[in-house]
């Protein structure tokens, strides 16, 4: 069969060329399309003002939404907990023990690590990451679920004090850090994007790595001595606070695989399950401003190159 | 003076006076299509889904496709770059990534109306799938362009998950195409 003739427009001018602009004008669209994308693609923070009024539009239902979620979830949570009971108690009474045991393993690691910490001339006085001083607690209300990005919207922004360059914890770790601020909400860069690199150390005896994310949901862990992997399952890796942007100690991973050349980690705060978050000041301004003096987006290429050369830097004075 | 009552055959004539011969709203008629698609565009960033993955449907896209495939000419072709511009500001693409994929998916889907014999329900379905799995590899090009990006296998459960659902936004669509054109 041929094909239908609707197309072929006979001998009016007028349809022609109409039909010719709209050609023209779809292709110019396109073109325009792929310019603002080069645009963005160079200043990757130049449309965060537009992005953060997308998302101060959308937050009064996301937020409604989400505290229906929690509402639910508790429900779910109250009522599975109700029937069993008893047993959960005893198992729980076990871990205590169990955890309570670790826990003064743990005190006496501390304290070696510590003194080791102090013999190298690494010891900061200042603070460790748990403190929560100058911080702003808010929820995460929605992400970016169809990106492979993932940045996660906070419900509050620059009036309560957040800033950009922010680390956020949940209770149980690192989340990520702060992209950008609208009045009351303010985007979340999270610690699975790959574009966020963390400066991180291995809990037990500080050997220095860097935390990438993946992307789905996991980290890669890259140790800064190349050629040797120290990492074993089930290590424990937390911030270094090389890099100034996070304060040191703040939990981020434990390794689930070993791979040539680093390690697999799954992240130890579920953005999904965490229902609050804590922003914390930036561990060392003036070194993130030293670091920032060519004004690159925190999310940007360029600033994880930079941070890579803090870390190693900073490996280099030890 | 009294008014004349009126007839029952009359009677039962003006009762549904109100509903015979009426036109639709054409309000409604370009109004619904264009909603429905921005609508689709902000609802994942309204539903309180915090995923550390890809993994929701580009859902503006599928309704953008749904409406073209369905309704060929129902708007002009440079309409994506309107509307996916409209996506870009709630998706957290690089601002100018679905303007430009739903801009060639526009001109592509054109190229191949012009040249198709038939259309049915599943050349559509495939159609689609095919023009999701480019927009999904190309939306992750263009984040590996201005970001450091992962691999394109994170990308298999959200295209799986946008195939198989995309014959209930055509549904959907349909819905909304009746109850826009009704009168």
């Amino acid at each position: 069969m041929a094909p239908p003739s609707t197309r072929r427009l006979g001998y009016s001018r007028k349809a022609q060329y109409s039909l010719f602009a709209v050609y023209v004008l779809a292709i110019a669209g396109a073109l325009l399309a792929a310019l603002l994308l080069m645009l963005s693609v160079i200043d990757p923070r130049g449309y965060n003002a537009l992005k953060t009024a997308g998302d101060e539009v959308t937050a009064p239902i996301s937020r409604f939404l989400n505290s229906v979620r929690q509402t639910t979830n508790d429900l779910g949570e109250n009522t599975s907990a109700y029937f069993d009971a008893a047993s959960k108690n005893a198992a729980l009474k076990k871990q205590v023990e169990a955890s309570r045991n670790l826990l003064n393993e743990a005190a006496a690691l501390k304290i070696e690590n510590d003194r080791l910490r102090a013999l190298l001339g690494l010891l900061r006085s200042d603070e460790d990451g748990g403190g929560l001083t100058g911080g702003v607690i808010a929820r995460l209300i929605t992400s970016s679920s169809t990106s492979s990005r993932n940045i996660a919207v906070a419900s509050r922004g620059s009036n309560a004090g957040i800033a950009a360059g922010q680390a956020v914890r949940g209770p149980e770790g690192l989340i990520g850090r702060v992209l950008s601020t609208g009045p009351t909400t303010s985007r979340i860069l999270l610690v699975t994007d790959a574009d966020n690199v963390v400066p991180v150390m291995r809990a037990k005896d500080g050997v220095p790595a860097f935390a990438t994310g993946l992307a789905n949901g996991e980290l890669e862990i890259r140790p800064i001595n190349l050629g040797i992997n120290p990492f074993k399952v089930g290590d424990i890796i937390v911030t270094s606070g090389n890099g100034g942007l996070y304060a040191p100690n703040i939990p981020v991973g434990r390794v689930s695989e070993v791979m040539r050349g680093g390690a697999k980690a799954r992240p130890l705060a579920e953005p999904a399950r965490t229902p609050y978050i804590v922003t914390l000041p930036v561990y060392r301004p003036s070194a993130v401003s030293a670091l920032e003096n060519g004004g690159d987006e925190p999310g940007s290429k360029a600033d994880t190159n930079t941070e890579a050369e803090a870390g190693s830097n900073a490996q280099a004075r030890e | 003076m009294k008014q004349p009552s009126l007839s029952p055959s009359r009677r039962s004539a003006s009762a549904y006076q109100s509903r015979l011969n009426r036109t639709g709203s054409p309000f409604r008629m370009r109004a619904v299509p264009i909603a429905s698609v921005l609508f689709a565009s902000m609802l994942p960033s309204l539903l309180p889904v915090i995923s550390t993955q890809p993994l929701l449907p580009p859902l503006g896209l599928m309704m953008f496709l749904s409406w073209r495939l369905m309704r060929p000419g129902i708007w002009p072709i440079w309409v994506g770059l309107p509307f996916g511009l409209f996506d870009d500001i709630f998706s957290g693409q690089p601002m100018g990534s679905a303007a430009l994929i739903w801009s060639l998916s526009m001109l592509a889907l054109e190229i191949i109306d012009s040249r198709a014999i038939w259309r049915d329900h599943m050349q559509d379905w495939l159609l689609a799938a095919i023009l999701i799995i480019l927009a999904l590899l190309a939306g992750l090009f263009f984040v590996s362009l201005a970001h450091n990006s992962a691999g394109a296998e994170i990308l298999i459960p959200q295209a799986v998950l946008s195939i198989l659902l995309f014959p209930l936004i055509m549904r959907l669509c349909a819905r909304l195409d009746g109850w826009r054109l009704a009168t």
